[in-house]
């Protein structure tokens, strides 16, 4: 081994970067420079052991009642995309913070922030969607706000919804909960919703549009926890930074190590093609319409079994296992037969060059 | 996935993996000289799948990596220009200058866009006349027909706002540097696919001739790279030295004409420093007299760059061989992705970004190159 490193051997150059002095993209991308914005700034300024579990949801007990408490922020370009819109984006995106908590999801409110020359036939178009998103997802939105900024001011339009829900069982579903033996559950295909907005933005054209898996999870979330009750240790919709961060969230908050095979793990042909043809790695694209779920060895057939029956869970498979051993990191056994890490990606994911 | 699964198929992969290990007898050194090969090789976790005594070294393909930090400093002296468009490869954004990054700089106002294509910032030039788009242009021979082609448009159209910071270097004077130092311990090359279907294999065929070494042409999934490795062996066991095609589904020997074409028209050979290695003689592009207009280096001054890098960082042998990721003493502590120190650390495609990534898992003595283990040819 060489000699010992000292600072001076580091050189002025190149700068670590590790906490860029300004906001950067990578502060919204999911990955460890959002961590480093919540855990340096946002966590000292509010700490309160609900904040600080940072789960997708808030659960609160008020005069008896178990209520889940959500709120999230929408800014998506294009506004519309194959598959859906950034109004049925909010509600969904809500009502799922909201369902992987367990809870049903009642109430929501949402705030409006338009820019001044957005066609009204667009605002509508989006409010509509709004609308219908909320029917289906059975639930009432109650109150709200708008505003209007200077054009060039914002994005033609951010939504931010808020919810609440009730919690009529028993059971804690945390980040936190996982436990070495637990099987790790996944409803479906990943990277369709954000391949969908990609391909969009980039203007690829493939022998069949990809589209956003935007869904409300509310009903696949109960039929779960119907079939395996107290088995479900934990839920996630793997959304922003996909399958691959939430699985390391998972993994960091419960102290324990994640041994998952690629095979296992369903990729639609056209979003592979996209991806690869951008150089993105599927694990680490957004989805709209799934969740991860962290089930006891015992309740995992039953679990899968009754995704297979809900609509939104038909391609449900086991994915792989909660294991002791590599604590807070997520390992994966690949295609041919190798191992490989997956990371925690530190902001947003880049296209490579060749 | 048709084109896809096929060439990731764990049987055949585990049949290509027995037939290696069949034919091998001795131990033998192979280095796979793209970025996007390696990148491939730690994701699939293909390294250590191969029989213990065939080791593969990672080489210097990664455009991004080799990239000069000289010139990383100009592309963002140049972006902090108000008057400036600076267009790149996503990749590059997240590569550290001397003082920050390009995402920084974004962050600070500057106008800083990827593109995926370079012939988009020609709609960008042509969409802000008030404003100056530069294009960082970066790679192996992979890219410069395509960069060629916008410097070619710019001309045809009188497109005046629109110019190129050219950072190209070239494979073949990087494997003559790496077999020709004293301290070579490669004894076969995986050549690299994606440059062969742009050049042809012929520039191979000499390198053969001249240093005596097996070099077989692989592409990029799994089972291209087994295939290409099992290739080597076999030649490295029976004492031969030849070029061989594995991925003959896309190269062929006089590659493409058209696109070679183009960059001869614009481009012309030059030295190039690279990053961590330092000046190999002819081993970049430049553009021609003829296009110097578009030239961001003659339209731009910047005032002299001086730059340092760390003398810790030991990039310039990993990127020829000598050692891996794992035998630096920072790997992993002092230099991560999120703060690298040098070349192989900056881009996704480094070996050293590569190992941290996806296999730092793995404990040194698993990767690591054993010293004593020499060329033996």
């Amino acid at each position: 081994m060489s000699e010992p490193v000292r600072p001076e051997m580091l050189g002025s150059c190149p700068v670590p970067l590790a906490h860029p002095e300004q906001i950067v993209l990578g502060h919204g991308s999911g990955g460890k420079l959002t961590a480093d914005l919540i855990h340096r700034f946002i966590l000292p300024a509010f700490s309160n052991p609900y904040l600080d579990r940072l789960d997708d949801q808030a659960v609160v007990e008020i005069s008896g009642a178990r209520l889940a408490f959500t709120t999230d922020s929408f800014v998506i370009t294009p506004i519309f995309f194959p598959g859906g819109d950034i109004g049925e984006l909010a509600i969904n995106g809500t009502v799922n913070d909201l369902a992987m908590s367990g809870a049903r999801p009642l109430y929501l409110a949402a705030a409006l922030i338009l820019e001044e020359g957005l066609a009204i036939q667009d605002l509508q178009r989006v409010l509509d969607s709004m609308r219908k998103a909320a029917q289906r997802a059975n639930v009432l939105l109650v109150t709200g706000d708008t505003k209007v900024v200077n054009r060039g001011k914002g994005d033609q339009i951010f939504i931010t919804t808020t919810g609440i829900g009730v919690i009529e069982h028993a059971w804690n579903l945390s980040a936190d909960r996982a436990r070495a033996g637990d099987k790790v559950l996944l409803s479906g295909s990943i990277g369709d919703h954000g391949m969908a907005i990609m391909s969009q933005r980039e203007g690829l054209e493939f022998e069949g549009t990809i589209e956003s898996d935007t869904a409300a999870l509310h009903g696949l979330v109960a039929a779960i926890l119907a079939a395996a009750g107290d088995g479900v240790h934990v839920l996630r919709d793997p959304t922003r930074g996909g399958i691959g961060t939430t699985l390391n969230e998972i993994a960091a908050r419960s102290q324990v190590g994640m041994a998952i095979e690629e095979s296992t793990i369903l990729v639609r042909h056209t979003v592979q093609g996209a991806c690869e043809i951008l150089g993105l790695d599927p694990l680490y694209v957004a989805n709209e319409g799934k969740l991860l779920a962290i089930v006891s060895s015992e309740a995992a057939d039953a679990a899968v079994e009754a995704m297979h029956q809900h609509e939104l869970g038909r391609e449900a498979r086991i994915i792989g296992e909660v294991v002791a051993e590599h604590p807070r990191m997520v390992l994966m056994k690949t295609g041919i037969g190798g191992t490989r890490i997956v990371d925690t990606l530190y902001g947003e994911q880049l296209p490579r060059i060749c | 996935m048709k084109y896809l699964d096929e060439y990731r198929d764990s049987r055949l992969a585990r049949s290509i993996l027995k037939e290696i290990r069949r034919v091998q007898t001795r131990p033998w050194v192979i280095m796979e000289v793209c970025g996007g090969q390696t990148h491939s090789i730690v994701k699939h976790g293909i390294d250590h799948l191969l029989p213990e005594g065939v080791e593969l070294v990672h080489g210097p393909g990664c455009p991004v990596c080799v990239t000069s930090l000289e010139l990383i400093d100009k592309a963002h002296a140049i972006a902090r220009q108000s008057e400036t468009i600076l267009c790149s490869f996503g990749d590059m954004l997240r590569v550290p200058g001397s003082e920050c990054d390009l995402f920084a700089l974004k962050s600070r106002g500057a106008d800083v866009r990827v593109v995926y294509s370079p012939l988009d910032c020609l709609k960008i030039a042509r969409e802000h006349p008030d404003k100056k788009v530069v294009f960082f242009a970066v790679g192996f021979e992979t890219t410069a027909p395509a960069n060629a082609m916008a410097a070619w448009h710019a001309k045809q159209q009188g497109i005046q706002n629109f110019s190129l910071l050219v950072s190209h270097v070239l494979v073949p004077p990087a494997v003559a540097t790496i077999l020709g130092s004293p301290h070579n311990r490669v004894q076969g090359f995986l050549g690299p696919g994606h440059v062969c279907v742009i050049m042809g294999s012929q520039e191979y065929e000499e390198l053969v001739a001249r240093f005596r070494v097996p070099i077989v042409i692989t592409g990029f999934e799994p089972l291209d790279i087994l295939e290409g490795v099992l290739m080597v062996v076999r030649q490295l066991e029976a004492g031969r030295a030849e070029m061989e095609n594995q991925y003959a589904r896309t190269v062929q020997r006089e590659g493409n004409r058209a696109a070679q074409q183009i960059v001869a028209t614009v481009f012309e050979v030059c030295d190039r420093k690279w990053r961590g290695v330092g000046p190999i003689p002819q081993s970049g592009y430049r553009l021609r007299s003829e296009f110097r207009a578009f030239d961001a280096e003659e339209i731009f001054h910047v005032g002299e760059i001086v730059t340092h890098e760390s003398p810790v960082c030991i990039s310039g042998q990993i990127l020829q061989g000598i050692k891996k990721p794992h035998d630096c003493p920072v790997f992993g502590t002092a230099c991560t992705p999120q703060a690298p120190l040098g070349a192989t650390m900056v881009s996704a495609e480094g070996s050293c970004a590569a190992y941290y990534a996806y296999g730092r898992h793995l404990n040194r003595t698993q990767s690591a190159a054993p010293s004593d283990r020499s060329t033996r040819r």
